[in-house]
């Protein structure tokens, strides 16, 4: 390291900071400089080491979201929005995190089980996450996982924790219909509400029926293919 | 448009920075008893955290997706930087207010709303106009929490408080109740 | 500069000049992540981290840093840190690691850790900014804790996730949320106030004529 024996003689030389000659800003600069790449070096380190593991968390997070939601598929696909089809292919040069996209699920046999499709909207408090699973063919829900909340905790949040609430949108037919307990209409839309936090449920309602829409008739393309 | 509304009226009031995610607590804690100083705090810190807010969307989209874990270290600098600068104009602009405001521009360095401000907007993946509306939601919210604390300190100091409430046990019981009222914006937007 | 015993360096930091309950610095992140004891030991246990190696850095490196950049060479020290800190909880326990979110970058604006550098890590040999770094360390672990068990209890009726009290309790939820936050320390600062007000004793003046009169009241030593 050439200007260390500089800065060091410099420094001795000097006494404390009354009085002390003038340090050359190129000398200032190259010190910063150098503590930035070594900084810099220091990271490159660590994140080669960590990004392995956080993107192994993620993908588990995903993966078991999934199986949740469309109870249970062997495996999964991901399929890109690509200029209006979908696709599994990523078309050269275009960075994957810029793509909307949706999860095929199969079962065993290689048949399509239905889509796993994520969906984000403002709720009571702040943004609610969730990812649902949807049969085209039967135009039903077959599972609701709320990802991420900030909802009242004991009231809001119960989206995410109360499994009697999440287990209602199982079968559901869309579009989905939000009705208080005590209204039940016995229609097969209708999603009955948690009393208490009737913004927290009708979002997570809203941000299924939205996605529906946005995907329409691109998901029906896909139902009933056999795997590529 | 809906949606940049909600943004800006989600982070002034919904969400307040000061009261809801407790950001920019030192100045809120510290600032004087005097309601013009809390204003002149406020804009400065609008007018960084709006800068803040282009240039963090800047390095998000074209520098920092080679490497992100530069971020903190980006994003501190820029601050760093941005508030020399802030200072310097003041100074020149107005030798009155640089007095004025004394310690608190520096501070404003650490002042964990702006960083704060910066990391929020790259977690929820905002574009470069949604950060904009961020950050003038959430420096108007600031603004609001110091303004509102400074006039409730101004009455406190002329009542007859117990000794042992004096100094900060209190502010933070006012700011609690501060919050307490903050809460009832939840739900302001019903779709 | 005064002379000060190492005992004493280790010490300060806990309780006498504790960052949080008595110089009121690193507000953000003692209200904003000790809803629950475990995020609360999380997040003293990164900034411990951060603050140790930052002085450690700061303390070896001392003469290398000239003066007039020295608050931009201690951020950038410190920032280096708390990404260490920030990538390796997100590989190890990455559910802490979204549980206090935004607040780990947050770290590297804590007024305390800068602070530290500033008044001590940068004059001192290692060895004691080392010692003042783990005190203040400490220090703030333990203000977190306070406030993270305080909490908890009240608001979750659990303690690291341990159901205290059974199913009829009906938890304070207004202690995890925000205002709960400000009032939990803002009521141990009125103890604090309360129990130094205690501490201090009356100091009688002698007048002249024998009759003594309460002057002053002054802490005691």
């Amino acid at each position: 390291m050439s200007e260390d024996p500089d800065i060091r003689n410099s420094a001795k030389a000097a006494p404390d900071v009354l009085g002390q000659p003038e340090v050359p800003s190129s000398r200032l600069i190259a010190t910063l400089g150098m503590a930035g790449a070594l900084a810099g070096l220091l990271l490159v380190f660590v994140f080669q080491w960590a990004q392995p593991r956080i993107l192994a968390y993620q993908a588990e997070v995903l993966r078991q979201a999934i199986q949740e939601v469309l109870a249970g598929p062997a495996r999964y696909e991901t399929l890109f929005l690509v200029n209006g089809s979908l696709t599994n292919q990523l078309p050269p040069g275009v960075d994957s995190l810029d793509l909307e996209r949706v999860y095929l699920g199969y079962d065993d046999s290689g048949e399509p089980v239905g889509f796993a499709i994520a969906g984000a909207e403002p709720g009571f408090q702040d943004i609610i996450r969730l990812l649902f699973g949807y049969d085209p063919d039967t135009g039903r829900i077959l599972g609701m996982k709320v990802l991420e909340n900030k909802e009242t905790p004991g009231l809001g949040d119960k989206i995410e924790k109360d499994s009697v609430f999440v287990g209602r949108f199982e079968g559901v037919l869309v579009p989905l219909l939000g009705v208080k307990s005590g209204r039940v209409t016995g229609n097969e839309h209708e999603v009955v509400m948690i009393t208490g936090a009737t913004i927290s449920s009708r979002t997570v309602i809203e941000i299924i029926n939205n996605q529906i829409e946005h995907w329409g008739s691109l998901l029906n393309g896909f139902a009933g293919e056999p795997a590529q | 448009m809906g949606e940049l509304f909600w943004i800006l009226v989600s982070a002034m009031l919904v969400n307040n920075f000061t009261l809801a995610l407790f950001l920019g607590l030192c100045p809120f804690m510290g600032v004087s008893a005097k309601v013009s100083t809390a204003i002149r705090m406020g804009a400065a810190n609008i007018f960084v955290m709006v800068i803040t807010s282009l240039v963090a969307s800047f390095l998000n989209a074209y520098v920092l997706t080679a490497a992100p874990y530069l971020r903190i270290i980006s994003f501190i600098v820029v601050i760093a930087s941005l508030v020399q600068i802030v200072e310097m104009t003041i100074k020149k602009i107005s030798p009155a207010l640089f007095r004025e405001l004394g310690i608190y521009l520096p501070l404003i360095t650490t002042n964990c709303a702006i960083l704060g401000l910066a990391v929020f907007q790259t977690n929820r993946g905002y574009d470069s106009v949604q950060g904009l509306f961020f950050a003038i939601g959430a420096g108007l919210g600031l603004t609001l929490a110091l303004v509102l604390m400074a006039s409730i300190r101004e009455r406190t100091e002329l009542a007859d408080v117990p000794a042992i409430a004096k100094g900060m046990g209190m502010v933070l019981i006012l700011a609690g109740s501060l919050s307490l009222a903050f809460m009832g914006f939840a739900g302001l937007f019903t779709s | 500069m005064r002379a000060t015993t190492p005992r004493y360096d280790l010490l300060r930091g806990v309780w006498e000049e504790n960052p949080v309950l008595v110089q009121l610095l690193g507000l953000c992140p003692a209200l904003a992540v000790t809803n629950t004891v475990a995020n609360s030991i999380a997040m003293g246990l990164a900034t411990f981290f951060v603050l140790f190696g930052s002085s450690l850095l700061v303390s070896t490196f001392k003469r290398f840093i000239p003066h007039e950049v020295r608050i931009s060479a201690y951020i950038l020290i410190i920032a280096t840190f708390v990404t260490i800190a920030d990538l390796v909880l997100a590989a190890v326990v990455p559910t802490i690691h979204k549980a206090l979110g935004a607040f780990i970058a947050l770290i590297v604006v804590n007024c305390m850790i800068l602070g530290r550098q500033e008044a001590f890590a940068s004059k001192r040999p290692v060895g004691r900014a080392l010692l003042d770094a783990a005190g203040t360390g400490v220090g703030f672990i333990i203000a977190l804790l306070m406030m993270g068990a305080f909490r908890e209890i009240l608001g979750y009726g659990s303690f690291l996730g341990f159901p205290l009290f059974g199913g009829s309790y009906e938890p304070w939820i207004i202690m995890i949320l925000p205002p709960g936050g400000f009032f939990t320390l803002g009521f141990i600062l009125l103890g604090f106030g309360w129990w130094r007000g205690r501490k201090s004793q009356p100091r009688v003046r002698q007048w002249p004529h024998g009759v003594g009169a309460v002057t002053s009241t002054r802490r005691a030593a």
